[in-house]
């Protein structure tokens, strides 16, 4: 997972604006409605985007883990990328969700955060950042 | 019980130590009080009144003599010598130092225990009736799902930073032991006309200032799906359930503002992932993997069923020994075992409460008495259940008068089980930074004016429920009889509620209780709980007929009246609830 430092980040050009694109360039997925959930499948044009800001509001707010999941599993393979409330103990929960890089708070420790993302080597559920995050698996014995 | 494999052990151990290293960054100033908040509740650590509270996991409630016994030792060392048995199957410390709180962990990975997960806005440790795998009204052993569950809630990435938290219940059996439609998934197993295995699954129950009683969303769902399900149900609520309010957070708010359209959202999700392919279902090979650990050890075989003493019980204990095994006594799945209830409830020590002396004479007999599940005869299992008591669920017959004189002996052989003191109560004002009121002095009053056993026989079984706000740790909204602190003025006032239900045969359909009417002092409570047993007593039909079915026959009517008539301080100006 690549980490970026906030002086470091150059929003997306926002050349190719839509309903599902912020001014900021992070996409902003529109999921408000229940029953709409033709919501949920992304078009064409979304999925063609070599990459994707995806924003943490605020702490605690973890929406976007949904999304960067769906992302993948409707296919989407270019950079999906953590934007907002970025902090290095939740980067971890963002790589297995299918994010590849992070633009961390400006008070941020990148170090720190390299650290974290390699605190555990194997975990419960299906391996990492693979498209099939949330195949049902559970671990063999080891 | 589930035995730790190489990876459990080592998965505790790195979570340890990363909670750890969290901690030294937030005494070093890096990670301020307010980050560090959601990463230290993960772990299980509140701040509270006085201290930090600490709730260790005890997956769906299954602990061995050995955890028991580095939980005394904790206990001992870094809090006040006593834990707290909980509703939740956990148990939980009062007086740890945060300082203290990661060699604590460190100290719990070392026999498998943790505290992931038990607090914050996450999928919370699964509970389960207590009795699982013995119980004889058994569909199904709920143990290995719990087990599965666990393991796919562990540190589930898309699912740790939930609107709010999030509590999962499963049951097995015919009899709902688990009170799974007061939980946000309530999982029953149930077989269907072609006698295959599912679960009917309940979505959106809840306690709280908004109690619901959780519907039905899918009536049967093939074990294979049953992850898939959970997991469309947890992503719909992960993307939809409310982040602005709160207390419109839970799924219940969810599932009862969006009715269908939510039944709809998760049907259609759930179909999107059983779309994927085979990939998705669990198979027969991960169910007998996960089964394995469950299967009764060779000593439960062969055991005769006529009963053959190891100890007789003198003349003066016979009466005793009979309350108690007519009241703490469950049948057993297995001929010649009985599952065993130690009571925790008894006037001088909080409903719940454990001395660490309590905790390793529990240790003692589960070793004794309940150790057929290790296949060395070390390591005693027992069961920690929602109405705060442990149970030994591996009892020979033959041995209940030697364990009755052991628990005698402890402290542990209250012979109360169902009945009036047997009263399930939160910590309340005096520990719990929440609380508008404090739960444990009603608890001790009704304790000590409830002790004598064949006036509680003669009452009979009845819920009665205390929780200090109403956030219903207490679960004062199923207690046949509730009682909710609140706060007027600064000053400490309870509630009572009448006909709640935990959805037992007993209780009748979930649901929560009917205020009384309006608040009552503190010293009137103990009163009016007199009140409304003496009105119970007065004009129950028979003896046979139970509290809860008197008030269903006779109305709440005249138990208002009698509860209105205790009224002293509060007869004149009542205040408004």
């Amino acid at each position: 997972m690549k980490l970026i430092a906030t002086n470091a980040h150059q929003s997306r050009a926002s050349g190719q604006k839509d309903s599902k694109t912020a001014e900021n360039g992070a996409v902003e997925l529109d999921l408000s409605a229940l029953n709409e959930r033709a919501a949920l499948a992304f078009d064409a044009q979304l999925l063609a985007q070599a990459m994707i800001e995806l924003p943490f509001v605020k702490a605690g707010d973890g929406r976007a883990y949904s999304h960067a999941a769906l992302l993948r599993r409707a296919g989407y393979s270019g950079d999906i990328r953590a934007v907002g409330d970025v902090t290095v103990d939740y980067l971890l929960l963002m790589k297995r969700c299918g994010f590849t890089s992070a633009v961390l708070r400006a008070d941020q420790n990148a170090a720190v955060g390299e650290q974290l993302l390699a605190h555990y080597e194997r975990f419960y559920q299906a391996s990492t950042g693979a498209l099939d995050l949330h195949a049902p698996r559970v671990l063999e014995p080891a | 019980m589930y035995h730790y494999n190489a990876f459990d052990s080592e998965f505790v151990k790195l979570r340890a130590a990363q909670y750890r290293d969290q901690l030294e960054r937030h005494l070093r100033g890096e990670l301020s009080g307010e980050e560090f908040r959601p990463l230290r509740l993960q772990n299980g650590w509140y701040i509270q009144r006085h201290a930090p509270m600490l709730r260790v996991a005890i997956p769906y409630g299954v602990v061995s003599s050995a955890q028991l016994r580095t939980l005394a030792d904790i206990a001992d060392r870094y809090d006040r010598g006593y834990a707290h048995a909980t509703t939740r199957q956990n148990f939980q410390y009062n007086w740890i130092d945060l300082e203290d709180s990661a060699d604590v962990m460190d100290a719990l990975a070392a026999v498998g225990l943790h505290g992931i997960q038990t607090s914050g806005n996450c999928i919370r440790n699964v509970t389960t009736d207590a009795y699982a795998g013995v119980a004889p009204d058994e569909i199904a052993d709920p143990r290995p799902w719990c087990e599965i569950i666990r393991q796919w809630s562990t540190l589930h990435p898309e699912f740790a930073t939930l609107p709010r938290k999030f509590k999962i219940a499963v049951s097995g059996a015919e009899e709902d032991r688990a009170a799974i439609g007061w939980h946000d998934i309530g999982l029953q197993l149930r077989k269907n006309e072609s006698g295959d295995l599912g679960f009917e699954v309940r979505v959106g129950g809840g306690m709280g200032r908004t109690p619901i009683a959780a519907p039905v969303l899918n009536a049967f769902v093939p074990w294979q799906d049953i992850l898939t399900y959970l997991e469309a149900t947890l992503r719909t609520y992960n993307l939809f359930g409310r982040r602005d309010n709160l207390y419109k957070a839970r799924i219940k708010i969810l599932v009862k503002a969006e009715g269908a359209a939510f039944t709809q959202a998760v049907e259609a999700e759930f179909a999107t992932l059983q779309a994927r392919g085979p990939a998705h279902r669990l198979t027969e090979a991960v169910l007998s993997r996960f089964s394995a650990h469950f299967e009764d050890k060779p000593g439960v075989a062969g055991v005769p069923s006529h009963f053959v003493a190891t100890q007789s019980i003198a003349n003066e204990d016979a009466k005793a020994y009979s309350s108690w095994t007519k009241r703490n006594l469950r049948a057993h799945r297995v001929a010649g075992f009985k599952a065993v209830a130690l009571s925790l409830k008894r006037a001088g020590q909080a409903p719940g409460d454990m001395t660490s002396a309590q905790l390793r004479a529990a240790a003692d007999l589960a070793e004794r008495f309940s150790a057929v599940q290790s296949p060395t005869g070390q390591g005693g299992e027992l069961r920690v259940t929602h109405e705060q008591n442990l149970v030994l669920p591996w009892v020979r017959e033959a041995d209940l008068p030697a364990l009755y004189l052991a628990a005698k002996a402890a402290g542990l052989a209250a012979a109360n089980l169902g009945l009036l003191s047997d009263l399930i109560a939160c910590p309340g004002g005096d520990f719990c930074a929440l609380a508008n009121a404090r739960s444990l002095p009603i608890a001790e009053q009704l304790l000590q004016r409830y002790e004598d056993i064949d006036e509680l026989q003669d009452i009979g079984d009845i819920d009665l429920h205390i929780s200090g706000c109403i956030n219903s740790c207490g679960h004062h909204h199923s207690g046949h009889i509730g009682v909710l602190g609140v706060d007027k003025d600064g000053q400490e006032w309870y509630q009572i509620t009448l006909g709640g239900s935990d959805g037992s045969t007993l209780s009748g359909d979930t649901q929560p209780g009917k205020v009384v009417g309006p608040s009552f002092a503190a010293d009137e409570v103990p009163d009016v709980v007199e009140a409304l047993i003496n009105t119970y007593l007065a004009q129950r039909d028979t003896s046979a007929e139970r509290f809860v079915d008197a008030l269903k026959r006779l109305g709440h009517e005249p138990f208002k009246a009698a509860a209105n008539a205790a009224r002293r301080s509060t007869a004149r100006q009542p205040v408004a609830a």
